[in-house]
């Protein structure tokens, strides 16, 4: 599910079918060269006469021409959607396009849809119509990281100070991983990122769900929200929750499936210093340590929906929240998240809520 | 008896022993002391080795924490040090120190000089790269080793994101590889292209010494972008000075720029040594001459430029324009028609010739096959289209080990092989070379090769960890086993070295039958008499050479002076020039290590006091040791053959199309120091350039470029500045020509005028220097008090301070010159026959008012 070699998307079939011809090349030079070699070797008594200028043209000449022809075919014959700019092209993007922004961070991903007030924030799952090509529009909050789902495109820095646009197309519904590829600092091993295609109609009606609140549950789980208000609100949002919580309700019918397309992200908006990123990033909570502006924590509304906890560190089965909460820096050493330190009991509590949190 | 050898038969008694004595190695404690190149080449190859493995265990202990997944042998924060300190201390302690090493120990052999144009610069390159070298791999032990990459993207290496030492270990600690290669480098092609013997001219010269010579020049016009680099980002985190932070005008991509305009011709400096290494070997491994001699150099030549147009494919991920982009990538490609003449030019040598299946054609034979399927990996990177998916994946992992191990380690294996008789004699056993090669090259292959495959099946590189389910785990076992069936060959291979060394020394005769001037039998001083040389392959062509050159029938028999002495020729056709006297061994050199050490390592550890204590020591060791050079020659001419006289120390300063009646017009000039010195201003000139580029690139950033506002000098403070510069660079002119030191009435040479005499002629030329100086430092204050030092505030601020700054910084070294030359007036050691210090302070005068001016232009 995350092989070069098993694309799900047009512009990685491409770059699949590039792959491979180039492997068959490589090989079928290596195995010539080897020959050659052993030929030179083979043993005999004395030396062989050697037309030298012949053999100099045959080594400028032959790989002289098929490199030629590989850098034609790598350069105009070949052309992933997304140019060999590795960023955006602008001019490509249509008018109506779904702009997805997907902020990296220290170690997670941020993933933002078009919505009011800044947009639907998720985190560490992206998903996206399948069929219908989106563009990602990518940038860091901190160091340099970079987007790299091999089965449905190449990679993409993610520079702060920059946006770069990936033009993004699964053509079939499915979960693929992805992983951030520039060494990011201590846990740059575990800052993976699913990607989820749905069909269409399945994927409108889960970003409206994305866009409401968390579900109400009244008194049920009150301890756990207390819990939640005093101890994780500062850096994690839930809507509908706390002093952060959103009135998002009211909202919705509009953040639903017609999602403003092209309300976010588009290339003109982003000077190149990054000034206009900053409406985007204006619902920060603080920042933790070092961290730009933004929620310093992901938004967990929806958290008991996702695949993953801690950007692909746990797979999110019965448990598993409570094991994160009770020791997140086991699991993952050195996030910014501080240890809860809670007691069992509290514990429990926070744990099943959050799993409520669909 | 004259046979149409240089020198007659036979020789005069005493004359051999007057050569041990001037070139006796000294023993024991005071072995520290010594400079011969064949001294300090051991031990620099040793250091190199020790390095090696070091690095290797390191590999090792990566290689066990992803066996399996999830495991937990190393803690991630350990983990990421580890992959740091293999990754730099691979790159700058073993591999560029190792080619630079075999280059010292060999190269004035196989050119028939005594030693290299600057012993005490070698040492003391050596000595900083040993103690640097060891101070910075112990911060490993103490948990301070930088964690940030060996390419240390910011702003991740920034104050805000790397608060610890690490960062400025590294940023302080590569200061010493940087300082040491570039010693190395001016050494080395001073060396090659003056100290040849004669009638070795640049056509006959080995390949070796060009693939050196190339990559000289690489390390030259490479190392100065990641010395800006470094200076830049260490100001960053020092005082704030924001060149790499997005917030305030800089940009992380500059710093990539920078470190890759370095990092890829870096590549070739390791590779081309090893590709020479492979053209001198083969000829005598296959008995048969190199078939295209001349394409395989002119390949050399070519590899070197084009790498220069590379850097940027380590970035295509990284948003350049296409045209960039596309552009790098054709010149990624055109790189290997360089490489493919140069196998095929080894390939035409097993074919013409007799292969010898001894272990260092076993070692070249691996290195073939190795490194060819690592340039093909290298193409397909190379393809844009193939790099999205490829690029900072295990795929490169394989690629760049397949390429530094198969194009670098084994044929540096091999040389080892090879040329170990050199050291005492003795040959390394060929029975066990097999089955360190069987490891090896098997090891070696299980170890990378299914990298490639890991790598396209989705493994990032320089990951701790990973999940067992994503169908990686086979590969990274195997490449586990593969890495350590490799360490079992390498460790095989030291026992036997150790062995080796051991036993007792014998003659080294010429065991491959190698054609090379190494072979000839040599002492601590080098051949017993410099070979004349006839042709390309001279032991082959001159079969009795040997034996002349014992005989002492050769250049310079003895010693003309009675102290350590060179034949310096012209650099084409190489005839016989002058005589140049070697500095003798000195503590000074490894006292200026321990201080340029020590001065780097304290401030990184903030102890100040300290630091700047130690770089005193560095300074004034520097000072002293400069002081013992540059000294009248004891006589203006030596005889060094029959009926040959040269001048000792230097040639008449004047070019080749001057009236030959105004030949001493300049005096005596030391030819191989003022070339050193230019190529030195070259490194100066690049490290220049790249902050003016940094300043640009910042600038070109801004909306309205200089900001609004901006503080920059006008235009009368310009004019002022550059006029003065230029009076200050006529007046050092003048200086020189002053009659004390140009000889322009001086009849007898230096030892004629008296010293009353010479007394007011010091004093003119004492005074001129103060006019130079003071014209200078008014210049540079004229210049660089207009530019508002603000360098918090904004990246562009910070460009141009630090422009400010370094033209500040030459305006001090000026003010040391000056003190030393007006010393060295006093004392009455510039004369007509020994200048080389004043001619090469000009020539720094003149490079600091073209900073000035070009900067005055500039702003």
């Amino acid at each position: 599910m995350a092989s070069v070699f098993d694309p799900a998307s047009p512009d990685a079939v491409a770059l699949a079918r590039f792959a491979w011809l180039l492997c068959g090349g490589a090989a079928l030079v290596f195995f010539v060269v080897m020959a050659l070699l052993a030929m030179a070797v083979a043993s005999r008594r004395g030396g062989r006469p050697l037309r030298w200028r012949r053999w100099l043209a045959v080594a400028v000449l032959v790989p002289g021409s098929a490199l030629a022809a590989l850098f034609g075919y790598a350069t105009w014959g070949h052309a992933p959607y997304y140019t060999v700019d590795g960023g955006a092209q602008s001019a490509a993007m249509p008018a109506d396009a779904l702009v997805i922004r997907v902020t990296a961070r220290m170690w997670w991903w941020e993933v933002r849809y078009p919505g009011p007030d800044g947009g639907i924030a998720l985190a560490n799952e992206l998903h996206v119509p399948a069929g219908r090509r989106v563009w990602l529009a990518l940038d860091s909050a901190d160091v340099i990281h970079t987007f790299w789902v091999p089965a449905l495109a190449g990679k993409v820095d993610m520079v702060p100070g920059k946006v770069h646009h990936l033009p993004l197309l699964a053509s079939q519904p499915g979960v693929w991983r992805g992983q951030c590829a520039e060494y990011c600092g201590l846990q740059h091993a575990r800052m993976a990122l699913h990607v989820v295609a749905q069909p269409p109609g399945a994927f409108d009606d889960w970003l409206a769900r994305q866009a409401m609140p968390a579900a109400a549950d009244g008194v049920r789980h009150a301890v756990a929200r207390a819990l939640f208000a005093a101890r994780c609100a500062a850096c994690h949002a839930v809507r509908g929750e706390g002093a952060l919580a959103l009135d998002v309700r009211g909202q919705s019918g509009e953040a639903g499936p017609s999602v403003e397309s092209g309300a976010l992200g588009r290339p003109g908006e982003y000077g190149h210093l990054g000034q206009s990123l900053q409406p985007l990033q204006s619902r920060g909570a603080g920042g933790a340590g070092a961290a730009a502006a933004g929620p310093a924590g992901p938004d967990l509304t929806h958290v008991a929906g996702r695949l993953a906890l801690g950007a692909g560190t746990l797979r999110n089965e019965p448990g598993a929240m409570a094991a994160w909460l009770a020791a997140p820096h086991r699991h993952k050493e050195g996030i910014r998240m501080p240890d809860p330190q809670l007691a069992a009991s509290d514990l429990a509590a926070l744990a099943a809520w959050l799993e409520t949190l669909r | 008896v004259t046979d149409g050898l240089p020198s007659r038969a036979p020789r005069p008694p005493d004359e051999l022993a007057q050569l041990e004595r001037a070139w006796r190695t000294p023993h024991g404690w005071r072995f520290i002391s010594s400079v011969n190149n064949t001294n300090i080449g051991r031990l620099y190859v040793g250091t190199a080795l020790l390095f090696f493995v070091l690095a290797g265990v390191l590999a090792l202990l990566m290689r066990l924490q992803l066996a399996v997944p999830g495991n937990t042998v190393l803690a991630p924060a350990t983990y990421n040090q580890v992959f740091t300190m293999h990754g730099t201390v691979m790159m700058f302690l073993f591999a560029i120190p190792v080619v630079e090493a075999f280059a010292v120990y060999l190269l004035p052999n196989m050119l028939g000089a005594r030693d290299l144009p600057f012993p005490r610069l070698s040492a003391y390159a050596y000595w900083a790269y040993a103690f640097g070298g060891s101070a910075f791999f112990c911060t490993l032990f103490a948990g301070l080793a930088p964690d940030g990459g060996w390419f240390m993207y910011p702003p991740l290496t920034g104050k805000a994101y790397s608060p610890g030492l690490g960062a400025d270990f590294w940023l302080l600690g590569i200061g010493f590889i940087e300082i040491s290669a570039i010693a190395g480098a001016i050494e080395l092609i001073v060396g090659i292209l003056f100290t040849r013997a004669p009638g070795m001219t640049l056509s006959r010269m080995p390949v070796y010494a060009w693939a050196m010579l190339v990559v000289g020049f690489m390390i030259v016009l490479a190392f100065p972008a990641v010395i800006a680099g470094t200076a830049l980002l260490e100001l960053e985190r020092a005082w704030d000075w924001p060149f790499f932070i997005s917030e305030r005008g800089g940009d992380p991509l500059m710093w990539q720029h920078l470190f890759w305009f370095f990092g890829h011709p870096e590549v070739y400096i390791i590779f081309l040594p090893a590709a020479g290494m492979v053209s001198t070997m083969l000829p005598a491994l296959a008995g048969t001459r190199l078939p295209g001699r001349r394409a395989v150099v002119v390949s050399l030549v070519a590899t070197g430029i084009v790498s220069f147009a590379l850097w940027a494919h380590h970035m295509f991920a990284a948003g350049l324009g296409q045209p960039m982009a596309v552009l790098v990538s054709a010149a990624s490609m055109v790189v290997a028609l360089p490489a493919s003449v140069q196998v095929c030019a080894w390939l035409a040598t097993l074919w013409r010739g007799t292969p010898r299946w001894d272990a260092p054609l076993l070692f070249i034979a691996g290195f073939l096959c190795l490194f060819t399927l690592g340039g093909l990996t290298g193409v397909m990177v190379a393809a844009l289209p193939f790099d999205w998916q490829a690029h900072d994946t295990y795929f490169i992992v394989a690629h760049l080990h397949y390429v530094l191990i198969g194009g670098m380690v084994f044929p540096v294996f091999a040389a080892m092989y090879y040329w170990f008789p050199l050291l005492h004699g003795q040959r390394l056993p060929e029975w066990s070379a097999r089955w360190i090669f069987a490891l090896m090259f098997g090891g070696f292959n299980l170890a990378f090769f299914p990298m490639h495959i890991a790598g396209l099946l989705g493994m990032p590189r320089r990951i701790y960890t990973y999940a067992g389910d994503l169908g990686w785990n086979g590969y990274n076992l195997a490449s586990t086993i593969g890495a350590f069936v490799f360490a079992a060959g390498v460790l095989w291979f030291f026992a036997d070295v150790t062995r080796a060394l051991c036993r007792p020394r014998r003659e080294k005769g010429n065991p491959w039958q190698a054609a090379t001037l190494e072979w000839l039998p040599a002492e601590d001083y080098g051949n017993r008499s410099i070979a004349q040389v006839h042709g390309e392959e001279p032991l082959w062509e001159q079969p009795s050479l040997p034996d002349e050159v014992v005989a002492g029938r050769h250049w310079l028999p003895g010693t003309a002076t009675g102290r350590r002495e060179t034949i310096v020729a012209t650099w084409r056709g190489a005839r016989p020039w002058y005589l140049l006297i070697l500095p003798g061994d000195s503590w000074w050199p490894p006292l200026a290590a321990l201080g340029t050490a020590g001065f780097f390592l304290l401030l990184t550890v903030q102890q100040a006091w300290a630091a700047w204590l130690c770089g005193l020591v560095a300074v004034a060791a520097v000072l002293a040791w400069l002081w013992q050079l540059d000294r009248p020659p004891p006589t203006r001419a030596a005889v060094v053959a029959d009926s040959v006289a040269l001048p000792v120390g230097g040639a008449p300063a004047a070019w080749p199309w001057h009236h030959p009646g105004k030949l001493r017009a300049a005096g005596c000039r030391a030819w191989h120091a003022w070339w050193a010195m230019v190529i030195l201003l070259v490194v100066d000139g690049a490290v220049f350039a790249s902050f003016v580029y940094a300043y640009l690139h910042v600038g070109m950033l801004l909306a309205v470029c200089p900001p609004p506002g901006a503080g920059l000098p006008d235009g009368a403070a310009r004019v002022l500045s550059c006029a003065l510069l230029a009076a200050g660079s006529a007046a050092v002119e003048v200086a020189g020509r002053r009659r004390c030191v140009s000889g322009a009435s001086a009849s007898n040479g230096a030892t004629a005028p008296g010293r009353t005499k010479r007394a007011p002629l010091a004093l003119w030329l004492a005074v001129w220097l103060g006019v130079a100086l003071l014209c200078a430092l008014a210049g540079v204050a004229a210049g660089i008090a207009g530019i508002e030092w603000a360098p918090v505030r904004s990246a562009w601020h910070a460009g141009a301070a630090v422009l400010a700054a370094y033209v500040g910084l030459h305006a001090l070294v000026l003010v040391a010159m000056a003190c030393c030359l007006w010393a060295r007036a006093g004392a009455g050691l510039l004369t007509p026959a020994s200048r080389a210090s004043l001619d090469c302070c000009a020539l720094f005068w003149h490079a600091t008012s073209a900073q000035g001016i070009s900067l005055m232009l500039l702003l």
